[in-house]
């Protein structure tokens, strides 16, 4: 048995920024299949443009057309590619000074092994079949081994409809591990048990149990099994729809103290009408069939009450 | 300005750390160490300041949960920063100069190995020219590398002599997670992988997680009989963009360096994940042929993720406690390709405190 669980995660976010009117003119560029450079006051001509001068933090307002030809200044090897990159074959990165710029520029150029490029090597931009005003609107660069094929550049901006927006989705993936702590809470869960931890120095029982204790940062070690049953300290009826909610509103979300813990667990209260719901009420854990169970707190279906008298106030009072 | 001084250091560094990425499971014995070292326990900690990302944990929050590990009940003063905790130790640094405390616990976790760590460090970069396009940590260097093998700046023989001293000397460390010096010809002789970096070029991908201690003045000598005392501490930054530097120099560096004063620096701990990037430390550093480099074996051996530049500080400073050396040199790098720097420069004296 492995030390912890752990279980893949992806997670993923399209970030929708606004490029301002520099990065807009670049992107609107890129779409319109042209390369827009900006001028610097000290008289280098950059791409992508820079939004600020360096020298004089004027913005910039001057832009050139630049040509879609350009040499590789320097180059490296891209053996193993990640997710997203231009290519999920090997290919190499550069940078590459284009014809009428005196800065390189970052992006991939599509050549089989790393014999067939070389620094000071003629490239050409290959243009994306689809352009939407993006950095990707360039696939990537390709050799030109004879001046005479260099594709010219495109026709020219379509100045009343600049780029103004970039969505860039991003996407990580992940193998996320638990604790040990947190990998016996989760199966003890697979075997219908609730398990804490119990702080050395405060007493207090975790619930699910912890590296440390939040309260004295030390590590809690003596494992215990709490109750099935417990009070309400506090709840929330949900009367709001959101993306992914799996159970039809009004519902009633609660923090539910479990005999033996000092820490609540949030859970589902059902088998009760949502204006009912109250402090000190007593509950208990409504299983899922056995087959269903996994490493889970949602092995626990619900809690539904247990039908006894609410649970005196000074019995969670702390535990609010 | 206030004489503060290193006075407390501990790390861990592994290949794979099988728990969660909020580390609380590393930091624990850490400040457990710190307290150790110090005879404290964590209420004689007048301020917190970690370094870590979200996007290395895979979850949000990852660095509140770390605060577990302090221990908050009565709350304590703390920070945090999305950077390589030797900024964290800056932030610190600053808290104590203004008065407000007198001492500081700083530390430092990532869990690399979680992800794709050369893919997930793409999020630093520019999001509207770079990002989409995915370009990872290994390369950006091989571009960095080879523009100085082109310009005749360095070549593939000096960097397999970084490699080679640097594995020669992680042997002694017991953190180290690659080790086992050879020779520069065998390294040559191993295959290219990004070409120009070969494997060893690369610092490995590396979990763990680091905490110092810094204590102003009498604070510091009540616990130390060497304390690293911090005499110059800068950081400058360069531009993001590959395109708008010179690849082979280090302008920040550079400006760092003219801000604090390195005569007479025994030792130095570079923070350079790729071997080529300590020749052009070495450069804009200006240190004599005797300044021992990172005799812990460096980054190349071992390079946790937020806390690799933090570590180059706490091995720089156990030269001075254990009285190796009298002046020393810790060095961090954050952003790609070395764009942002920092010095620390500490001594076993408070002469040439920073004033």
């Amino acid at each position: 048995m492995p030390r912890t669980l752990s279980a893949p995660v992806t997670v993923a976010f399209d970030y929708t920024r606004s490029t301002g009117p520099v990065i807009g003119r670049f992107l609107t560029g890129l779409r319109d299949g042209v390369v827009v450079a900006g001028r610097t006051s000290d008289g280098e001509v950059v791409v992508p443009p820079l939004e600020y001068d360096p020298v004089t933090h004027e913005a910039t307002t001057g832009f050139v057309e630049v040509s879609p030809v350009g040499t590789v200044t320097s180059w490296t090897w891209v053996p193993e590619p990640v997710k997203g990159q231009p290519f999920d074959r090997p290919f190499a990165f550069a940078l590459v000074t284009l014809d009428g710029a005196t800065r390189p520029f970052f992006h991939a150029v599509d050549v089989a092994s790393p014999d067939e490029i070389s620094t000071g090597m003629r490239v050409q931009v290959r243009w994306a079949p689809e352009r939407v005003g993006a950095i990707t609107d360039i696939a990537c660069f390709e050799p030109i081994g004879d001046e005479a094929d260099a594709r010219p550049a495109g026709g020219g901006l379509l100045e009343d409809h600049l780029v103004t927006r970039v969505v860039t989705p991003v996407s990580l993936d992940y193998l996320y591990a638990a604790s040990p702590e947190e990998s016996a809470f989760y199966r003890g869960l697979n075997e219908g048990r609730i398990l804490g931890q119990r702080c050395p120095t405060c007493q207090k029982v975790y619930v699910p149990p912890r590296s440390a204790c939040p309260a004295d940062g030390t590590p809690t070690a003596e494992e215990v099994e709490v109750s099935q049953t417990g009070t309400i300290t506090t709840f929330c009826i949900v009367n709001v729809p959101f993306l992914g909610q799996k159970i039809v509103p009004p519902y009633v979300s609660a923090y539910v103290l479990l005999d033996g813990a000092d820490i609540a667990v949030l859970h589902l209260i059902l088998g009760v009408p949502a204006d009912e719901v109250r402090m000190g009420m007593r509950v208990k854990a409504v299983w899922k069939p056995r087959e269903e169970w996994t490493y889970s707190l949602e092995n626990i279906d619900h809690f539904e009450p247990t039908g006894d008298p609410d649970a005196d106030y000074d019995t969670y009072r702390h535990h609010l | 300005m206030r004489d503060v001084a290193v006075v407390g250091f501990a790390q861990r560094q592994m290949e794979e750390f099988d728990g969660s990425p909020t580390c609380v499971e590393l930091l624990v014995p850490l400040f457990a160490e710190c307290y150790e070292q110090t005879g404290w326990n964590r209420h004689d900690i007048g301020f917190w300041c970690s370094g870590s990302s979200d996007y290395l944990a895979g979850r949000s929050f990852s660095f509140v949960s770390a605060v577990d590990a302090i221990g908050v009940i009565p709350p304590v003063n703390e920070s945090h920063v999305e950077m390589d905790a030797a900024w964290a130790l800056y932030e610190a640094w600053l808290k104590i100069q203004t008065g407000e405390v007198d001492t500081a616990l700083v530390y430092g976790f990532g869990k690399s190995s979680a992800g794709v760590l050369r893919r997930t460090l793409a999020l630093q970069l520019d999001p509207y020219s770079m990002t989409p396009l995915w370009p990872d940590t290994v390369s950006l260097a091989g571009l960095q590398a080879r523009a100085g093998i082109d310009a005749g700046v360095w070549d593939e023989r000096a960097m397999a002599e970084v490699v080679d001293r640097s594995l020669t000397d992680a042997e002694k460390n017991e953190y180290a997670i690659r080790k086992g010096g050879s020779s520069v010809d065998e390294l040559l002789a191993r295959p290219m992988y990004a070409d120009p970096l070969r494997k060893h070029d690369c610092a490995p991908v590396t979990d763990g997680a680091a905490a110092i201690v810094l204590a102003a003045g009498d604070r510091a000598r009540s616990v130390a009989d060497r304390p690293a005392w911090i005499s110059g501490f800068a950081h400058n930054v360069d531009p993001i963009s590959m395109g708008n530097r010179d690849l082979t120099r280090s302008p920040s560096t550079a400006a760092a360096a003219s801000q604090v004063d390195l005569t007479g620096v025994e030792v130095a701990e570079l923070h350079a994940p790729f071997s080529h990037q300590e020749l052009v430390l070495r450069t804009e550093l200006g240190l004599a042929d005797d300044v021992a480099l990172n005799p812990s074996g460096g980054p190349l051996a071992g390079n946790p993720m937020f806390t690799g530049g933090l570590i180059r500080l706490g091995e720089a400073a156990k030269r001075v406690w254990d009285g190796s050396a009298d002046k020393v040199l810790g060095h961090a790098t954050s952003g790609p390709a070395l764009q942002q720097n920092l010095l620390c420069v500490m001594g076993s004296t408070t002469e040439g405190a920073q004033s």
